[in-house]
């Protein structure tokens, strides 16, 4: 247990050292993202009955950043420390493969909120209204940060270089959150690709935290509770079979 | 007693490469044992072996009678390694990896072992310093002490003193030998083999993944003690001892011998030719020479 305790405090402390890359950056773009699509669309679209493009906009910015800092976390820490050698400091000491994969998972989780955090901050005053049902919020961050967090843990053990990583990030994370329903309703869609990005897990995601804050959304909550949590039990126990079958980390 | 290390018929293949091929050897508690062999023979690739980085194919290997693969936990806990390449997490200050490294082997407040280990290796005033900014050498020294934090009864260095100065080659081995004298059994790899001729009492070497020879050291150099000696003479070589020249030096003669009790045979013939001896003197073989004598192919 201190074991665990040691390595997701030192995965804290490595992203907690570089926040200004880590967490500013990150809240930075999103608040631009903000400024440029509220300011073009809001006139426009109303993606919800009497939820403004500005406010719909927010809750799909804060899980996209989420998310993909979620991914960033565990998944570059990962193969930094697999290119220059230093994951043998952690090969080498009992640690199991159950607290090697719950520290990296809980700290991508801690940078995806702290991250999320700080949007929903910068972005709150554009005109969200107050939640209405903050644990639908607190469950899908939680577990959406999870659930990238643990992708980047596949991600980062699979990936042999940088390029592989970034290939990974941009042909696959990319997509799938930008694809997501986050800078519009999936209801605006053809049929086609409303039922494309219904096979998508991040929609759920997306979905279920917006559904914490205007108490509507395109699923029912429950639905993507379940997508999303079993998306998450599947990713965890590849995760962990992964790590504990030492894939690509012990020969 | 139980074996520090205890290494039954271990093999290991890359592909078409065989890195170790059946190789047995144990090592006892309290011993101080290298383990030679050129580059590419296996040394690291058994070093993983024993640490758990790698998997063997076939074979066992024990670390104080815990199985690296049936009982990793208990195996990691009594195995110190030093790694051969120079690696460190540039995030973070010595001792901060200290702690860190302390931490991952379960060990809470381990300040007072890790003071020592920092005065012991001459980092107490680096203690504060990020990673990045040091030299090769503090670098090594932080690895040391980071293969030191749980106090393992067993400790394993795949070459660490290369690329590191003098001094701290010096400083190292004073340490490593106070550590050996404290009970610690440890397992060296060197290119220094004047560094494993002066520490260590017993020698395993590796060829292509083979095991070559596991002997006591005195006894391996004793096997191929092929000593030379070099005569300055008054007069000439007398025929009788023409056929041990092996080649001739500064107006010497080198004549080698199968053993020193040879020395009396070449004393007595002398003596009989009345021939002078001017100069005498002896060239004892060190492993330098039995090592490159072996990876040529030659037993002894």
């Amino acid at each position: 247990m201190h074991g665990f305790m040691t390595l997701f405090k030192k995965e804290i402390l490595r992203f907690w050292k570089v926040a200004f890359q880590t967490v500013m950056a990150p809240v930075l773009t999103a608040l631009l993202y903000q400024l440029i699509f509220s300011h073009v669309l809001s006139q426009h679209v109303e993606a919800y009955p009497g939820v403004s493009y500005t406010a719909f906009l927010i809750p799909g910015l804060v899980m996209m950043s989420m998310a993909q800092n979620a991914f960033a976390n565990s998944s570059s820490s990962l193969i930094q420390s697999k290119i220059t050698g230093n994951i043998v400091f952690l090969l080498l000491p009992p640690l199991t493969a159950l607290e090697f994969f719950g520290a990296y998972l809980l700290a991508a989780i801690v940078r995806g909120l702290v991250v999320g955090a700080g949007v929903l901050a910068v972005t709150a005053w554009f005109g969200l209204p107050l939640p209405s049902h903050p644990l639908w919020i607190l469950a899908f961050a939680a577990l959406g940060c999870g659930v990238l967090g643990t992708l980047g843990i596949v991600a980062g053990i699979w990936a042999d270089k940088f390029d592989q990583l970034a290939a990974f990030q941009n042909f696959i994370i990319m997509p799938l959150t930008f694809l997501s329903g986050v800078f519009y309703s999936i209801n605006s869609l053809p049929p086609l690709w409303k039922t494309v990005s219904h096979l998508n897990p991040v929609f759920y995601m997306i979905d279920g935290f917006r559904y914490g804050f205007f108490g509507q959304g395109d699923v029912s909550p429950w639905l993507s509770l379940a997508v999303v949590g079993g998306s998450f039990a599947a990713l965890a126990s590849w995760s962990l079979y992964l790590i504990g079958s030492g894939y690509k980390l012990r020969q | 007693m139980t074996h520090a290390i205890s290494i039954e018929s271990v093999s290991k293949r890359f592909g078409s490469l065989q890195a170790l091929d059946s190789v047995s050897f144990t090592v006892a508690q309290g011993e101080f044992f290298a383990l030679l062999g050129p580059n590419g023979a296996g040394k690291t690739t058994l070093i993983s072996a024993m640490a758990g980085l790698s998997r063997p194919d076939s074979g066992h290997i024990r670390i104080m009678g815990h199985d690296t693969v049936g009982n990793a936990r208990q195996a990691r806990m009594t195995l110190g390694v030093v790694p051969q390449e120079l690696v460190f997490d540039p995030f973070f200050s010595v001792r901060e990896a200290l702690v860190f490294q302390s931490g991952y082997f379960g060990i809470r407040r381990n300040d007072a072992w890790i003071d020592e280990l920092l005065h012991k290796l001459g980092l107490t005033d680096k203690a504060g310093t990020n990673m990045r900014a040091l030299s090769g050498g503090m670098k090594r020294r932080v690895m040391v002490a980071q293969a030191l934090v749980h106090r393992p009864p067993v400790i394993v260095l795949d070459e660490p003193t290369a690329g590191v100065d003098v001094e701290l080659r010096q400083s190292l081995w004073a340490f490593v030998q106070e550590l050996n004298q404290a009970g610690h059994t440890i397992v060296l790899t060197t290119h220094y083999l004047e560094e494993a001729e002066t520490l260590c009492s017993r020698i395993a070497m590796l060829k292509k993944g083979k095991l070559l020879a596991l002997e006591n050291k005195d006894k391996l150099l004793a096997h191929s003690a092929t000593r030379e000696i070099s005569l300055k003479l008054a007069a000439a070589l007398p025929a009788s001892l023409q056929p041990l020249k092996v080649r001739e030096a500064d107006g010497r003669h080198i004549l080698q011998l199968a053993d020193i009790a040879g020395l009396e045979d070449v004393l007595r013939e002398l003596r009989l030719a009345a021939v002078e001896v001017r100069e005498l003197s002896i060239h004892e073989t060190d492993l330098e020479q039995v090592f490159v004598k072996m990876m040529h192919g030659g037993r002894v």
